[in-house]
């Protein structure tokens, strides 16, 4: 690829590019916003990506691809990682093969999210590297250092992005392909990978060596740039904020932080004490501004007022200034809603109808919150619906119990959804338990991805199909049944009150192709038929 | 440094997302630096979306700041109010009022056709425009959509362009 080719990339694409660059031999992750679009475009580029259940089985995965000597990419969106945590943090303490760089997608402002978390903690509590682009070019560059980087230390790295990082438009350099020179193998270290308490006390020692080892490097490894201008304002920030920062104060000193754990406390100490007033400009939390202030380096932290939401060059402007009278809102749009014919239009309308008690979940039926449904009660993460109906059910008076019923699509039931069926078996409550799953036959919410219930993979190949009807019933749910809740509206609703009158257990499948998925859908079924009917017709047995 | 700055508003479905990727492919070609942003996520039911393309010989953060945007475009018409403070003193402002009803075949290309409109009042030649179009759109699509720009140039005719921007 010519060096001067000059190209408009979004964040996600740059990364996706640098991974086929880097030789990455398998791409995995789960859907969420602003994420996603990194493995589509990569598989759009001839990459191996595959969509994985949930964010643990992602990341597993890739680990398993990185102890056979490859390299791999995970990504998701930031409470993807919390799902993700178990295994990284033990990852940190192991001696990986092939370069494994996880990509988490922060949404600071909460665009498409139910929580606001900073995930630059994660690189702190879980001791790995993290790299913060500040652009898509950056985002090319610091993925292919990624890979090196964790192949250099054999550590997991984390590409933190966050919306305007991962959506944002932005010129891209893209340089020759770096793969790595391993080819896939396999090695037996038992001690530097089995984690039981004789091998991991040593592993703690060393990963943190290992972190010394990278913040030295960190002084002189190119990833930090000093932006030189007046001296009496210096300005240490990271991400999109040095975009902001440094149209905000184009004549401040600024120091751009691009490998921003291990920190490069020298550099940043030199830097400190080169300008009259050095002020932290981070999105998010103060984390920045507390681990240098517990150095011992004298520098200002911003306003509690803009730990919230999204920094953008005005803010930064208020902060420099000291300024924290209240903010002009922003203009509030109208809000989304539920697609006209959209399915899950008739489950909420049912469900209002029957004045249920909704624990509720993650995705586009969580829009049957507002009006005219204000058909849920309760959303906290994916898979919460089972496990929280349960509660109610075990708390509440019978006849309330009654009425509780938990929704949960079918994409967020493969995330997280079978532990709470094994969960609602194990310990049913006293007047049993409904759980509706509204299948609308794709991950709707995120921009329409496969999943284990479609039985096609991320780029739309046929594949093994998980049944979610002979799942529950072999998990021992009594009574499973489906129904289309817009063709069999009535039948619909009955069902459902049924169950609920029952005390039994019982999980009714609302089964209707979400309408913006169904054009695909019809496609794809249509050309897997004439392949089976091609392939068949010859062997097909007389009747 | 002068960027030049465009906020493209409207509703899920709209395309404005398309129109913005069509400006700044266009921007783009012309070897400006570009950035364009935008906050997806939800905007295929129908809630409100903007994005904010900037160009010039050097852009920075990639959000058009309140009150500073140089062009406005809006695709909806319920949307124009709301999205006012956008537009700095001057600033051309570009609604679907433009546009009569019956005047483009599919109504969906309304994007394209205010996008014609804005070309009237941007210094990119004609063919960027429909070099991007060619480039943004599958081919089935580029006929109707040279036609909405082609009205969207002729209806545009009259807008008046802002102080002079220097450096584009
Ligand atoms: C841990 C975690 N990962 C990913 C997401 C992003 N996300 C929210 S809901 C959802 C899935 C929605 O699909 P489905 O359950 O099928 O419902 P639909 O949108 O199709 O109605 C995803 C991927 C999230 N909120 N949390
Ligand atoms: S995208 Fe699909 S699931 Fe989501 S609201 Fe529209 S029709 Fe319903």
């Amino acid at each position: 690829m010519a060096s001067t080719e000059r190209l408009l990339l979004s964040g996600n694409e740059a990364v996706a590019l640098a991974s086929l660059h880097a030789g990455v031999r398998l791409g995995t992750g789960y859907p969420g916003t602003p994420s996603t679009e990194i493995l589509e475009a990569f598989s759009l580029i001839g990459g191996p990506a595959q969509w994985s259940p949930n964010e643990k089985v992602a990341l597993e995965v890739a680990l398993g691809v990185s102890f056979g000597g490859g390299r791999t990419l995970v990504t998701m969106k930031h409470v993807g990682v919390n799902v993700a945590a178990d295994p990284l943090f033990t990852a940190a303490y192991i001696d990986l093969t092939g370069g494994l760089v996880l990509i988490s997608a922060d949404d600071p402002g909460m665009a498409s999210s139910q929580n606001e978390q900073d995930n630059r903690h994660y690189a702190r509590a879980a001791i790995v590297p993290m790299l913060e682009p500040a652009d898509s070019q950056q985002a090319y560059d610091f993925t292919l250092a990624a890979f090196e980087l964790s192949e250099r230390w054999r550590i997991p790295v984390i590409l933190r992005m966050t919306t305007r990082i991962c959506h944002a438009k932005t010129e891209v350099i893209p340089g020759e392909p770096r793969p790595s020179a391993m080819e896939p193998h396999f090695e037996r270290d038992i001690p530097g990978r089995v984690m039981i308490p004789a091998y991991a006390r040593p592993a703690h020692h060393k990963i943190r060596a290992k972190m010394e080892e990278i913040a030295r490097w960190n002084e002189e490894s190119g990833l930090n740039r000093i932006h030189p201008g007046d001296k009496s304002l210096g300005i240490i920030a990271s991400g999109i904020s040095v975009m902001h920062a440094r149209e905000a104060a184009p004549d401040a000193t600024l120091l751009a932080l691009g490998l921003t754990w291990p920190l490069p406390m020298q550099m940043i100490t030199d830097f400190v004490n080169s300008v009259d007033r050095c002020i932290v400009i981070e999105e998010g939390d103060h984390l920045l501004y507390e681990a240098l202030t517990v150095a011992g380096l004298k520098v200002e932290g911003k306003p509690e007022m803009y730990r919230f939401s999204e920094l953008n060059v005005s803010r930064v402007r208020r902060i420099i200034a000291g300024d924290v009278t209240p903010e002009a809102p922003r203009p509030r749009g109208k809000p989304p809603e539920l697609c006209q014919g959209c399915s899950h239009r008739e489950v909420f309308e049912a469900l209002s109808r029957l004045n249920c008690i909704v624990a509720g979940d993650i995705g586009c039926y969580t829009l049957g919150v507002l009006p005219p449904f204000e058909a849920m009660d309760t959303c906290v993460c994916m898979g919460a619906a089972i496990g929280v109906g349960l509660g109610l059910r075990h708390v509440l008076p019978e006849a309330e119990a009654r009425r509780v019923v938990s929704v949960i699509g079918d994409s967020t039931f493969v995330h997280s959804g079978l532990t709470g069926i094994a969960e609602m078996v194990y310990n049913p409550p006293p007047t049993g338990h409904v759980v509706l799953i509204v299948d609308n036959s794709t991950t709707a919410m995120t921009g329409r991805q496969e999943h284990p219930g479609t039985g096609r993979s991320l780029n739309h190949e046929p594949t093994n199909r998980m049944d979610f009807v002979a799942v529950c019933k072999a998990m021992g749910v009594k009574n499973v049944e489906v129904v289309d809740p817009q063709k069999d509206e009535a039948k619909f609703e009955e069902i459902l009150k049924d169950m609920m009158a029952r005390d039994e257990l019982s999980v009714l499948i609302a089964e209707r192709p979400c309408i913006l998925a169904a054009p695909l859908i019809r496609k794809l079924e249509k050309a897997e038929e004439e392949k089976r009917c091609a392939a068949g017709c010859a062997a097909a047995p007389v009747e | 440094m002068a960027v030049t700055n465009v906020v493209l508003a409207g509703l899920g479905g709209q395309g404005v997302v398309k129109a913005s990727d069509l400006l700044s492919t266009t921007a783009f070609a012309g070897g400006l630096q570009v950035k364009k942003s935008e906050v997806h996520g939800m905007s295929q039911r129908g809630g409100s979306v903007t994005t904010d393309v900037r160009f010039g010989e050097q852009v920075l953060s990639p959000m058009v700041p309140m009150g500073e945007a140089d062009f406005l475009m809006v695709f909806e018409s319920s949307q124009v109010d709301l999205n006012l403070g956008w537009l700095r003193p001057g600033g051309v402002l570009i609604t679907p009022a433009l546009i009569p009803e019956g005047a483009l075949k599919n109504r969906k290309s309304l994007n394209v056709a205010l996008l014609g409109a804005a070309s009237m009042v941007m210094d990119f030649d004609e063919q960027a425009w429909i070099d991007a179009i060619h480039r943004c759109l599958p081919e089935k699509l580029h006929a109707v959509n040279e036609q909405a720009f082609a009205l969207g140039r002729r209806l545009g005719a009259e807008l008046s362009r802002p102080e002079v921007i220097e450096g584009v």
